[in-house]
């Protein structure tokens, strides 16, 4: 047996990559009674979103909570010591969640009868893949229906690669090798902020530097500038409008140079944290052998049901274009993996809610302010800042806000945004409001509980029209 | 003229606020009363508007900053030398444009039944208004958005009366109904963009689903009963007088039934002759002896000699399956006979034909057609029929050609017998001939078997025996 004859495996599904999506889709094929086989090069499925995303900067960003309220408890007189920070143990502590979550994704693999291989696919052609897998030989599957869900990758800049020393992506923070004196954040976007927060909070002098003149490109502004008020609090440099020029790697630090608005500047930093937006991959998975097309960015191209234009093959997730998140990679894993069995499946959510896991979170869903005045839609909008709020003020906290965007003519939300302290746990209303076609009057007369900060989503509502 | 914008007093006791968003940038043109900034104070977050209309020469403040009331926030120089000249252009535009005001199509363009028109035309309309008409863009953008929505709306109208799985919708073009109904409009076959919503705000129920899917239903039977004769009819009294009187039940479900009958069924009508001497003789002799009830009629006799041919032809005793692509085939031999009442055509059916005598089917033959006149018929009397005959022979003169009465295949129309010289080898003899039209679904019958089903009759009215050989 030379292998000069790959083997050849045969499939009714075959699911090419096993983050949110990916496994996702694998699960709900084989609870469909489809046989399906999940490509992925890691042990357990869990993807970036376990393994260098989601979870892990969550964890960290706990821990960042805990000595940002620690150090704040001294207004309200409970006054701690500095805490002692053990980064080793802290890093434990994460990959032991990250390690409790994947193994448990790993059993369901068994348990639903998935066949896993551990590898690297590429299309040979619309109907068989190539695999290399990670002992090192060949193999082939070949198969009735694919779901692609490979995710995407952190972009890095020509001048600003990411050397894994000084110069590091999302992934090599998250690893915390150790808490640095001083750290420049590339990127203003959630990433570099989340991450920022959680170096400050660890000791780090953090700056911050945006192409853009706002931090978080995109989200409604009185929200941003919410959160910038805190920020400034914590970074030592918050510099929009401005663009890194130069990039040195010596060796006891790395010699940055900023143009900004007052002139050019350079300074040296001990790390750089490149968080200036993430790519899909859909390079190397050979798909120039089979009829699928991708846009301008990368992103597959797909219809309503996920489906390539290859029908027989879907992509999902953080490949199939904006918004590059999980819950939005699991429910287009549904919609695949249910319209593969041929059920009547869609995609068509009315709202995917964007969490920033920031101090203050914020967390919006459906139509914005900001797309409301550039797509020239009438709404009517509801403020509410947090300060008249109980829980708000009893939790020692005075900012905050909750905004409701309503359509004037039929009473219909169309958008919610929030910005405080679990901004992230709040949304969740606003996506079932919406999604329930709510009027504003359904969230004015539905009785929220005392004293919660989801009151304010009520009293928002009550901004409208009180006489119904 | 340059104007500073001031925080004014935005309420009773409040002294200064955080800037929370600047809403517009250094460049930008502004209306008077647009909102320049939002300012947030302990008790709100309000909009600061602007006091003048004009471009925005400078931004005095940052966003998070604090800033008292009366402090200057914001520099707008003001246009307005320009304003006159750019009425003046409005109106020149009027006279180019082919006597067509801009604000006349604005105003059309705000109508939803003039939103098909050529999209450069519309484009056009557009850029007049923009450059033209400020104002009036303003007030239109709920219009926009909705014919923004509309445009969305044309990859399901294409696709007819499938559920369009392939064009990505999101956000607002979502239709407001839960998820769940989402779900069950498509798997009902429901573009859920065509249902309207009953609930508040628009939302669509399940029930509004179902009330869409009945209404459907309704429309699309409706038009099929009414193929022929749907016309609008014209004023007949203009050409004299005239009555009009109800339609009676029997009629409207005749003419339901003959409609779809011809519109749905491809019918070949074929004829035979059958020599009915010897037999006219024998009929004569045993009703001399007969009272009313036991009569010997043609029809009787015809029952039971198509019973004996439906047996020997099954595929005539058989109905369409369009929908589950399927040949009925019926173990039973049921036959209807059509009895003209005063009241209309009923077709009365006398039970398993072919396992009763000619004298049992005759009398029986004779009560119901007795209670057909009497309209003492019960509904399933009528119900069930395998194969119809209508006699016009007590009336008609010659061949006609009967509609089949769906889901049956096929009808036997029996003429008048009369004397008819037949060459017998030597000599034209005279004898009594039947003329016989068989119309059958061509659907399920071919010509040949047509043409046999039609001989077969024939020679047994002909010659008798042969029925009681074949039993």
């Amino acid at each position: 047996m030379s292998g000069k004859q790959p083997r050849v495996e045969k499939t009714d599904l075959v699911v090419i990559g096993a983050g949110p999506g990916g496994y996702t889709a694998a699960f709900r094929a084989a609870e469909l009674g489809l046989s399906v086989t999940l490509i992925d090069p890691e042990e357990n499925p869990g993807g970036v979103c376990l393994y260098r995303g989601c979870i892990p900067s969550k964890a960290l960003l706990h821990a960042a909570a805990l000595i940002g309220e620690a150090a704040e408890a001294d207004k309200i007189g409970l006054t701690f010591a500095t805490p002692q920070i053990d980064i080793d143990r802290m890093r434990e502590w994460k990959e032991g969640i990250i390690a409790k979550l994947t193994a448990a994704l790993g059993s369901k693999v068994d348990k639903l009868k998935i066949d896993h291989i551990r590898g690297l696919a590429t299309f040979k052609d619309s109907r068989t893949l190539t695999v290399r897998t990670a002992k090192g030989d060949e193999q082939e599957v070949v198969f009735d229906q694919a779901i692609l869900a490979t995710g995407s990758r952190p972009i890095s800049l020509p001048g600003l690669e990411i050397s894994g020393g000084r110069i590091i992506d999302s992934t090599g923070a998250l690893e915390l090798a150790d808490i640095p004196k001083s750290l420049l954040v590339v990127g203003g976007g959630y990433i570099g902020l989340e991450l920022g927060s959680v170096y400050a909070a660890l000791g780090s002098e953090v700056a911050v530097v945006e192409m853009t003149d706002g931090l978080l490109p995109g989200c409604d502004r009185d929200l941003v500038s919410q959160l910038k008020r805190r920020l400034d609090k914590r970074f030592v440099a918050i510099m929009t409008g401005s663009r890194v020029t130069e990039v040195k790697e010596q060796k006891n630090g790395v010699k940055v140079t900023i143009e900004g608005k007052k002139g050019s500047e350079t300074k040296s930093y001990d790390k750089v944290l490149v968080a200036i937006g993430r790519m899909p991959n859909s390079a190397n998975l050979g798909l120039e052998n089979t009829g699928i097309k991708t846009t301008e960015k990368g992103f597959v191209e797909v219809d309503g049901q996920m489906r390539t234009a290859e029908g027989h093959i879907f992509a999902i997730g953080d490949l199939a274009g904006e918004p590059m998140l999980a819950h939005k990679a699991y429910a287009e894993a549904y919609v695949a993996a249910e319209a593969a069995a041929g059920l009547k499946s869609l995609f068509d959510p009315r709202a995917i809610p964007a969490v920033v896991f920031t101090d203050p979170e914020i967390a919006w869903c459906g139509l914005t302010e900001t797309e409301a005045g550039e797509q020239g839609i009438r709404v009517k909008t509801a403020k509410l800042p947090w300060r008249g709020n109980g829980r708000n003020l009893s939790l020692g906290r005075e900012d905050g806000m909750t905004k409701l965007i309503v359509d004037p003519e039929t009473d219909r939300l169309l958008g919610m945004a929030v910005v405080g302290p679990g901004a992230g746990e709040l949304i969740a209303e606003g996506v079932l409001a919406l999604e329930m076609a709510a009027v504003s009057e359904d969230l004015r007369k539905a009785i929220h509980p005392h004293p919660t900060l989801s009151e304010t989503i009520q009293d928002a509502a009550r901004g409208y029209d009180g006489s119904k | 003229m340059v104007h500073e914008i001031k925080v004014p007093e935005v309420s009773e006791g409040v002294k200064e606020g955080i800037v929370a968003a600047i809403a517009v940038a250094v460049g930008d043109t502004v209306e008077e009363d647009q909102s320049l900034l939002e300012l947030e104070t302990d008790k709100a977050v309000v909009e600061i508007p602007s006091t003048h209309a004009g471009k925005v020469t400078e931004i005095k403040v940052e966003e998070g900053e604090t800033v008292a009331i009366g402090a200057v926030i914001m520099l707008i120089e003001s246009e307005a030398d320009d304003t006159g000249e750019k009425e003046e252009k409005e109106e020149g535009g009027e006279e180019v444009e082919d006597g067509a005001s801009p604000v006349k199509d604005a105003d059309q363009d705000a109508k939803p039944a003039e939103k098909k028109k050529p999209a450069d035309e519309t484009k056009a309309e557009k850029e007049q208004e923009t450059t033209e008409k400020k104002d009036v863009e303003t007030s239109e953008s709920p219009d926009k958005s909705k014919e923004r929505r509309e445009k969305e709306r044309t990859p399901a109208e294409e696709t007819g009366d499938e559920v369009d799985l392939k064009s990505s919708r999101r956000g607002d073009q979502v239709a407001p109904a839960a998820p769940s109904v989402r779900r069950k409009a498509r798997e009902l076959g429901v573009d859920i963009y065509q249902v309207d919503g009953a609930g508040p705000g628009g939302r669509i129920s399940q029930e509004d689903v179902r009330r869409y899917v009945r209404q459907t239903m309704e429309r699309l039977q409706a038009g099929q009963g009414s193929l022929p004769g749907t016309k609008p009819l014209p004023d007949f009294s203009r050409w004299g007088d005239i009555d009009s009187e109800p339609l009676s039940k029997i009629r409207q479900v005749t003419a339901e039934t003959m409609s779809t009958a011809w519109a749905s069924i491809p019918m070949v009508a074929q004829t035979g002759h059958a020599r009915i001497t010897a037999f006219e003789q024998f009929r004569k002799e045993f009703n001399s002896r007969a009272d009313g009830r036991t009569k010997l009629t043609m029809t009787a006799v015809l029952v039971k000699i198509c019973a004996a041919a439906l047996k020997q032809f099954p595929q005539f005793n058989s109905s369409l399956d369009v929908e589950n692509k399927q040949l009925v085939l019926k173990k039973y031999v049921h036959v209807g006979v059509a009895v003209d009442t005063p009241s209309g055509l009923l077709v009365p059916v006398l039970r398993d034909a072919d396992k009763k005598d000619i004298e049992t089917l005759a009398v029986e033959l004779n009560d119901l057609a007795a209670k057909a006149r009497e309209r003492k018929l019960k509904p399933d009397e009528m119900e069930g029929g395998c194969f119809t005959i209508s006699n016009l022979g007590g009336i008609g003169r010659d061949l006609f050609t009967p509609i089949v009465l769906p889901p049956q295949v096929a009808i036997l129309g029996v003429a008048r017998g009369r004397h008819e010289p037949v060459w017998n080898g030597q000599d034209f003899v005279p004898e009594l001939i039947l003329p016989l039209t068989l119309t059958y679904d061509h659907r399920v019958i071919d010509g040949a078997d047509g043409a046999r089903f039609m001989q077969w009759i024939c020679q047994a009215i002909e010659y008798p025996l042969q029925l009681v050989m074949r039993g």
